[in-house]
């Protein structure tokens, strides 16, 4: 499922919004989201899981085609913990 | 940020009332979530990916006894970040 899917099946469930309503509904949705994390913070959905920022270290790798060195500097990364609703649902244990 | 401040924001951007925001937050969230329980990945442009794996079962340990244990076959999720919010963070 694309962006777009879920757009067209969220249009399918409210019938009486616009696909234009939808689609901008589903871009504020991810943008906040965006921007909650570019601010460095988290986000909890409850029964989805948590979206949180790790920082990594800087360090020497590689460039796995040419093998040359390059520094990577300091960075941030977002990381997603799958909350326990979602989990069993993916296991087909609930 | 919680679920609820992602309603907020669609209700102030979008002039929906804060019912309609709730129920369109929310079932965004479950379309995701039952589309995952079916075991298909969700693409979602400019943010990321999620995708459901298949893990063989192997043999682990409890960390805490050190004490042998099988782990069985199980399917999880997994998040892959877009190239555009990585930027975005950095």
């Amino acid at each position: 499922m694309t962006k777009s899917d879920l757009i067209k099946s969220l249009q399918e469930r409210f019938k009486t919004y616009t696909y234009q309503d939808m689609y901008q509904a589903v871009n504020i949705i991810f943008d906040s989201m965006v921007e909650a994390l570019r601010k460095g913070e988290r986000i909890e959905v409850r029964g989805f899981g948590n979206f949180t920022i790790r920082e990594r270290k800087p360090r020497l790798g590689r460039n796995p085609k040419s093998g040359a060195q390059v520094e990577l500097s300091e960075r941030r990364v977002p990381f997603f913990k799958t909350g326990k609703e979602l989990k069993l649902m993916v296991d087909n244990k609930k | 940020m919680t679920k609820i401040e992602i309603i907020q924001n669609v209700y102030e951007k979008l002039g929906f009332s804060k019912k309609e925001s709730a129920d369109i937050v929310e079932t965004v969230f479950d379309l995701i979530k039952e589309k995952l329980a079916q075991g298909e990945k969700v693409k979602i442009s400019g943010f990321g990916n999620f995708i459901v794996k298949e893990k063989r079962s192997r043999r682990g340990r409890n960390p805490q006894t050190g004490e042998e244990i099988s782990i069985t076959a199980r399917r999880v999720l997994t998040f892959k970040s877009s190239q555009v919010l990585r930027k975005a963070l950095n």
